[in-house]
């Protein structure tokens, strides 16, 4: 009788399986989950164009002259027509943000290290990585300017110093949170500092670090942007920011906006990558880039 | 595996008077003496806080003891000792095989000599067909057989367990006492083990240390006359409620000549 029950059971389950009988609660939360995945992209559009919609009636219906609130019909033909140009000056904008989050992983990464591999070293160097932050930077990016006569290494330091921060605390909090059980393991089998490093720390400090770096990549750009603001006079070579600074001094409102939108454009595109990185790098094994099926 | 016979009954280690004392006045351990054998499965049963844990990481030598000293049998201890603790600690990141491999990673021995092993490894634990299998992807039973499997790795001399199964449950923590049993007769290793489950300890060993708390020290040693190999049907034996009952004496006397 057993046996044959059990050979029973896997065809009917199967055969249920065709059926696709589903109970009125599993068919609402089916019908939740697709609409939240369409409603994720949706939403956002729909305010998107709502919002454009708004501020064209408002132009249009007030008489606004374009030197204070242009359409965005305009900015778009802007955007457009000023491209070659703004898009010299993004590329010297995201040299100038990438190369500062490369610096900013190497340095906070390396502190973090140096941290733990010696307390004295986190006890004298931490208060003044605090302090380095916050100071905004606003206030310290001039007298930069002072002293560093390159103008691309000035702007590379402001960057780096308002990206670095993140990198360094989530990767030293990481580095220290290992179970102490696998250290424990560790130990009895006699790992080097380097193996325990190597081996045990940097993994677990890995989604942490992503986490830092999610923050410092948009701290950099900003950085870039408020250091070429203070960094001014450009000509030839200049970023974003400095076009914004320009075209505000020749009332061309409409380039202004376009290069905003650059920037903002930049911003999220950093964010997504990081994103993606992240997502590449820890979906096999973290909690938080497992999806979950129910 | 093990060059040792089980049944030659040699003495593998010894605590002799080991005392613990954490900062001043924290006395976790006081005058521990056990003899561990060859072969032997002794398990250290006690309230909490009595210091079985604390007299564990002292026999792993991650802790030094304040007084008295560990003797082992031969001179070179180094990877003689295998360990599970309660929680499987295995690292997220590797795969079921990379974290078996660990312990001969950690000694330079490459994937691909150590792969024999590891593979011998889960089979004896009966996980050979999970080697690619990530621990996220694992029941809480699973884990716990990889992490022993790590331990057995080595072919250490003895393996210490604290409270290994203590988090799973019963139906489970029944199958893998049963296992644990049938490996130590396959492979014929010699066990520490920690428990706080009276049940447990009778099953598996044949030498129970009943501890006492505050401070942390062996009130009794009890011995269990029941040969191995040891099936399922020795847990409804009328011995095993015997020994139970003993043992269970023994550990309330302990409570109350503590208090
Ligand atoms: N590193 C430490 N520093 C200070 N006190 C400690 C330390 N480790 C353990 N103790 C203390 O020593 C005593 C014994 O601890 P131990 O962990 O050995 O107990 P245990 O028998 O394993 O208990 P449990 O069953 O709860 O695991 C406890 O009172 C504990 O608070
Ligand atoms: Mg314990």
């Amino acid at each position: 009788m057993a046996q044959i029950s059990e050979k029973l059971l896997p065809s009917s389950t199967r055969a249920r399986q065709h059926e696709t009988i589903v109970d009125e609660d599993e068919y609402r939360r089916q019908r939740r989950a697709k609409l939240e995945r369409i409603g994720k992209w949706l939403m956002p559009l729909v305010v998107l164009v709502l919002m454009i919609w708004f501020w064209n009636r408002i132009v249009t219906v007030n008489e606004i002259p374009h030197y204070i609130l242009p359409d965005p019909v305009l900015v778009a033909a802007t955007l457009a027509a000023d491209l070659a140009l703004l898009w010299q000056a993004l590329l010297v904008t995201l040299k100038i943000t990438v190369l500062a989050l490369l610096v900013a992983v190497i340095g906070g990464v390396g502190l973090a290290v140096l941290f733990t591999q010696s307390r004295f070293v986190e006890m004298s160097l931490f208060p003044y990585a605090v302090i380095l932050q916050v100071t905004p930077i606003i206030s310290i990016a001039p007298l930069i300017f002072i002293y560093v006569d390159n103008r691309t290494v000035g702007l590379l330091l402001c960057a780096w110093i308002v990206a670095f921060f993140p990198v360094l605390s989530n990767t030293t909090l990481g580095l220290n949170s290992v179970d102490h059980n696998l250290r424990d393991l560790f130990r009895i089998y006699g790992a080097s500092r380097w193996q325990q490093l190597l081996h045990l720390q940097l993994p677990s400090a890995l989604p942490y670090f992503l986490g830092g770096l999610r923050i410092a990549g948009g701290l950099a750009l900003i950085g870039a942007v408020v250091a070429e603001y203070v960094a001014g006079t450009g000509g030839i070579g200049s970023g974003l920011a400095f076009t914004i600074l320009e075209a505000g001094y020749r009332l061309n409102i409409p380039r202004m906006f376009a290069a905003l939108l650059l920037i903002a454009a930049t911003g999220v595109v950093i964010f997504l990558v990081l994103s993606l990185l992240s997502h590449l790098l820890l979906h096999k094994w973290h909690e938080s880039a497992v999806k979950r099926e129910v | 595996m093990q060059d040792s016979d089980q049944s030659n009954g040699d003495l593998l280690l010894a605590m002799q008077g080991v005392g613990k004392t954490f900062g001043t006045d924290v006395e976790a351990l006081r005058d521990m003496s056990l003899d561990v054998h060859f072969g032997d499965f002794v398990s250290l049963l006690g309230p909490s806080g009595c210091g079985k844990s604390t007299a564990l990481r002292i026999i792993a030598n991650l802790i030094s003891p304040t007084r008295g000293r560990v003797v082992w049998s031969g001179d070179n201890r180094q990877g003689s000792v295998g360990v599970v603790f309660q929680e499987p600690t295995l690292m997220p990141w590797a795969s079921v095989a990379k974290n078996v491999w660990l312990p001969h990673r950690l000694s330079g021995i490459s994937m691909r000599q150590a792969r024999p092993k590891i593979q011998q490894c889960l089979e004896i634990v009966g996980l050979e067909d999970f080697s690619d299998s990530y621990p996220r992807e694992l029941s809480g039973g699973m884990k716990m057989r990889v992490s022993i499997a790590r331990a057995l790795v080595t072919n250490p001399r003895v393996i210490l367990m604290d409270e290994p199964f203590a988090a799973l449950d019963e139906i489970t923590r029944f199958k893998l006492n049963y296992d644990l049993l049938k490996l130590k007769e396959n492979v014929g290793c010699t066990v520490i083990f920690v428990t706080h489950s009276v049940f447990e300890s009778v099953f598996l060993s044949n030498r129970i240390a009943v501890m006492v708390a505050r401070p942390g020290r062996v009130f009794e040693e009890v011995a269990v006359d029941e040969g191995y190999p040891r099936d399922e049907s020795f847990r409804t034996s009328s011995n095993y409620a015997a020994y139970c009952r003993k043992v269970s004496e023994s550990l309330r006397q302990g409570i109350e000549a503590s208090t």
